[in-house]
């Protein structure tokens, strides 16, 4: 008995300081935040319930719905094309070429650029005129009596600009996708091929099969990024404005604003347990999505 | 595997084209903030910093050329980033052929651009222009160096703080066995899922009720405290050092203190290198955190002091603000080549067993 005390206080000394951390950082904010949703608060005086008024008055604000609808479209432009980019450049590097690892080097690069840094950077490059991309588009533009695209300055073109700047820096995807291809045994390369398969049936018969899970995890991984765009916008599209024409105001641009501008904390915390009710069903989505496929490889 | 010489050809093409195309902006980044203001805006566009002379009223200036007025004849305006406040710059209108071109990468870029970052200006003397906006804020001019010892505060306690805990509480749950312990690491995984938006307000207001707002302190003390994602990591990476070897150490008369100090830790160090780095890169990137907590100039991280240089100026000055984004990119940058094995591995490990 002494020694099952002693066992209990050893590993209860060790996890001490999480013990502290999930208490303090995590399950008192998590319960703060839920009870918070339903009250009238704004830091400066004490949270004043009013039950689920707050959530109510979601369903008749315009802002959330439009902040709703251009993180679902930014979310739905940029994850189709992270995917075909970072599975395309892993499928590149896979050819064992001699090299790779300088590919590899160069594709990832781009996606340790700081977030900070990488705004800027492609503020500066979809300037519509004097921007790189419009440097190289207009030529082309031109040539067909075209005018080339306001980018940022467009509410036509803003969420297109911020989908394609997020293929830039798909790195971390391509080397999570290239070591799920480095785990695909050969063998069953050699199986197919002696069946008689060409190369676009033994991707789409074997390699896709294998890799299931691991477009499954960055699946996830990217639903959980997109719906979440903050940065990027917050440095790009004015603040917390999102210009043009609120074309770039995005869920968690809007959240931010609700709390620290406007101070309206319990609504800030009711449009969060709405964010994160909605990641969980897009995930819950990919999950049916991708079970039925995933399932036959194990 | 054999592959034809076409289909090599091939690889490396778009290996090649597909490099330009991610290698471009950084480059572009770079060539932006070597050149004097009048050419990031000039078209056609070009990549290399240049200097254009001429000869105007017998004296030889630097120009810049603003306009092609007819064919061949270029309008030019004295050029010299240090004197335009001072008087008028000459303009003129000069051949083409006359103008003399020289290439010259403009480094003083780079200090000047670290200098108006903080506010302050190597050029503008306020006396002079007491209507500049660099004027009213001199007082509160905050310098870069300000800046990168906040950012590496952050950073380097954070390190600190989540090796040592988050080592400790993993050992706790991979090494030691106790009531309770598989019950508590299951809500620890429960938790990864709750995202950042949810807990963003009462964070706030507890650090708020700490006293904490306006300093460092929400950024990196929490570190100090474990994080579920870390712990996840370590305790897999516990998990695969035999336990022959601690039970061993146990039944020698070793404390779980010296197991954990002289044991598992010297075995770890590839897991120990993965959390530090991508600590220190969370610090260095953080910005929403910054923008939350931070509310006065002199305790500014450079990701929040480079966005409010940004905004103060409405990105006009491309130029500086390159400059700028390099210098906050080439500290990454560097730690990335010195350290690739432990990025690519944490990345892909981090992918596939999570």
């Amino acid at each position: 008995m002494k020694h099952h005390l002693q066992r209990l206080l050893t590993g209860l000394g060790f996890t001490l300081p999480w013990i502290i951390g999930l208490g303090v950082f995590t399950l008192y904010p998590v319960i703060a935040s839920l009870y918070y949703s339903f009250c009238d608060y704004s830091v400066l005086q004490s949270a004043i319930w009013v039950g689920p008024d707050n959530y109510q008055r979601l369903l008749h604000d315009g802002t959330f719905w439009l902040s709703l609808r251009n993180t679902l479209i930014y979310a739905f432009g940029s994850l189709p094309l992270g995917m075909v980019v970072g599975l395309s450049l892993a499928l590149l590097l896979n050819c064992r070429v001699r090299g790779t690892a300088l590919f590899r080097t160069i594709f990832y690069l781009p996606s340790i650029v700081p977030v900070i840094a990488s705004s800027m950077l492609w503020l500066w490059i979809l300037n519509p005129s004097y921007g790189l991309i419009n440097a190289a588009l207009a030529p082309i533009c031109h040539f067909f009596g075209q005018q080339p695209p306001g980018w940022l300055t467009d509410p036509a073109w803003s969420k297109p600009a911020l989908i394609l700047m997020s293929a830039w820096g798909v790195g971390n995807s391509m080397i999570i996708y290239l070591a799920g291809l480095q785990d695909v045994p050969e063998v069953l390369y050699e199986a197919a091929e002696l069946d008689g398969a060409g190369k676009w049936q033994q991707f789409w018969h074997v390699t896709l099969p294998m890799i299931m899970p691991t477009i499954y995890f960055n699946l996830v991984m990217g639903i959980i990024g997109s719906m979440q765009i903050f940065t990027q916008v917050f440095i790009m599209t004015d603040g917390v404005q999102g210009t043009p024409a609120q074309s770039t105001l995005m869920y968690a641009t809007y959240l931010f604003s609700t709390a620290f501008f406007d101070l309206r904390m319990g609504y800030a915390c009711a449009l969060a347990w709405v964010l994160f009710c909605l990641i969980a069903l897009l995930t819950l989505g990919a999950t049916r999505l991708l079970k039925e496929r995933m399932s036959h490889v194990q | 595997m054999k592959r034809s010489i076409a289909g090599s050809f091939l690889i490396y093409g778009l290996l090649g084209s597909l490099s330009v195309l991610f290698l471009a902006p950084l480059a572009w980044m770079v060539s932006t903030s070597l050149k004097p203001l009048p050419q990031t805006v000039s078209l056609p566009m070009t990549w290399i910093p240049r200097a254009y002379y001429a000869t105007i009223d017998g004296r030889r200036l630097e120009v810049s050329r603003d306009a092609e007025v007819a064919p061949g004849l270029w309008h030019v305006t004295e050029f010299s980033p240090t004197t335009w406040f001072t008087h008028k710059p000459v303009t003129a209108i000069v051949p083409a052929a006359q103008i003399e071109t020289v290439i010259r990468p403009r480094w003083g870029n780079y200090p000047q651009a670290l200098a108006v970052m903080g506010g302050g200006s190597l050029d503008v003397d306020p006396s002079l222009l007491p209507d500049h906006p660099f004027a009213a804020s001199a007082d509160s001019d905050v310098s870069f160096w300000t800046f990168l010892a906040n950012t590496l505060t952050v950073c380097v306690l954070g390190v600190i703080g989540s090796v040592a805990s988050n080592a400790l509480v993993a050992y706790g749950f991979a090494c030691v066995k106790w009531p309770g312990r598989d019950w508590f690491f299951a809500l620890t995984l429960a938790t990864m899922m709750i995202p950042g938006p949810v807990l963003m307000v009462p964070l706030y207001t507890e650090f708020r009720a700490f006293g904490w707002v306006g300093t460092l302190l929400p950024l990196w003390v929490p570190a100090f405290f474990g994080g579920a994602f870390n712990i996840f990591l370590m305790r897999q990476f516990f998990l695969t050092i035999p336990g022959d070897l601690t039970e061993a150490a146990r039944i020698d008369g070793c404390s779980e203190w010296m197991i954990f100090w002289r044991i598992i830790l010297p075995l770890s160090k590839p897991v120990l290198a993965v959390v530090a780095l991508f600590t220190f890169l969370g610090g260095w990137n953080d910005f929403m955190g910054p923008l939350i907590y931070l509310t006065r100039k002199h305790t500014f991280t450079l990701a929040l002091a480079l966005q409010s240089y940004q905004s103060r100026h409405n990105g006009v000055e491309w130029n500086y603000l390159m400059a700028a984004s390099v210098v906050v990119i080439l500290p990454i940058v560097v730690l990335f080549f010195l350290t690739q094995k432990t990025f690519i591995r944490g990345i892909a490990t981090t992918g596939l067993k999570a």
